[in-house]
């Protein structure tokens, strides 16, 4: 399931040294369940993502573990601390491998 | 139709199955809190789990975490066909130790949050969730 998945986040471009934001993400993935079967009794397999991660400058803010019962497009909203200016890398793992992943830049003002 | 003593057994055996299965499941989400917490005591207090009291559709339920002072924080949904739900992890950057996503729920049941602090200790909240139509398929 490589198709149609896109990354979005919702993070401030500007925060004051050492604040608390609200961040907010979303991935377009159906997240199969395993548990589903299509209209001639067959199972349809799994295809999750299985991991999501969000880190700023190196240092790791969330690390998520999702299972099946996550609903479609995964949305979470949590909170980081901004210490100074940088990179905010939001990282999502699917099962079938692929890796999506998105950057948003902060500043310090 | 009359029952041979093959059939009496099959159907008792098929009802004493049907009985079971249903604490089976109930099992699975407390091995699957076991196999987080270690068979360590599990507190209560400290941890909010914040859920809809009524979900018209199990395919998305909005659920809030938040556990001050966690490391990480497990949810387990007891009436699903696999327990586990999802795991926060938060890091040295987190900002406080909770978190919201949107989950699935195959029907009625409890939704329980457990929380391992950073002392090692473990914490606990449920809540049960009404569903009007389940989120698993058919």
């Amino acid at each position: 399931m490589a198709s149609g998945v896109k990354p979005r986040v919702k993070a401030p471009k500007t925060a004051a040294a050492g604040e608390t934001v609200t961040i907010k993400t979303l991935i377009s993935h159906k997240m199969e369940s395993g548990q589903r079967k299509d209209g001639d009794g067959n199972p349809i397999p799994r295809s999750i993502i299985n991991r999501f991660t969000c880190d700023f400058n190196g240092q790791n803010v969330i690390d998520v573990t999702l299972e099946a019962a996550i609903s479609t497009n995964p949305y979470f909203q949590f909170d980081a601390v901004i210490p100074d200016a940088g990179d905010m890398v939001f990282t999502w793992y699917d099962d079938d491998g692929s890796v999506y992943d998105t950057t948003k830049s902060i500043a310090i003002g | 139709m009359e029952f041979s003593r093959r059939d009496t057994l099959a159907l008792g055996l098929g009802v004493a199955v049907a009985t079971v299965i249903p604490f089976r499941a109930f099992a699975a989400a407390d091995e699957a809190i076991a196999a987080f917490t270690g068979g360590a005591d599990v507190g209560a207090g400290g941890i909010t789990l914040t859920a809809p009291e009524i979900a018209e559709n199990g395919n998305t339920v909005p659920i809030a975490v938040s556990a001050p002072g966690a490391a990480t924080i497990m949810v387990f949904a007891s009436g699903n066909p696999t327990p586990g739900v999802v795991t926060f992890n938060f890091g040295a950057l987190a900002g406080d130790q909770s978190a919201s996503t949107r989950i699935r729920l195959a029907g009625t049941q409890d939704v329980i949050a457990v929380a391992k602090m950073a002392d090692g200790s473990f914490v606990q909240a449920s809540s049960t969730v009404k569903v009007t139509i389940g989120g698993c398929g058919g």
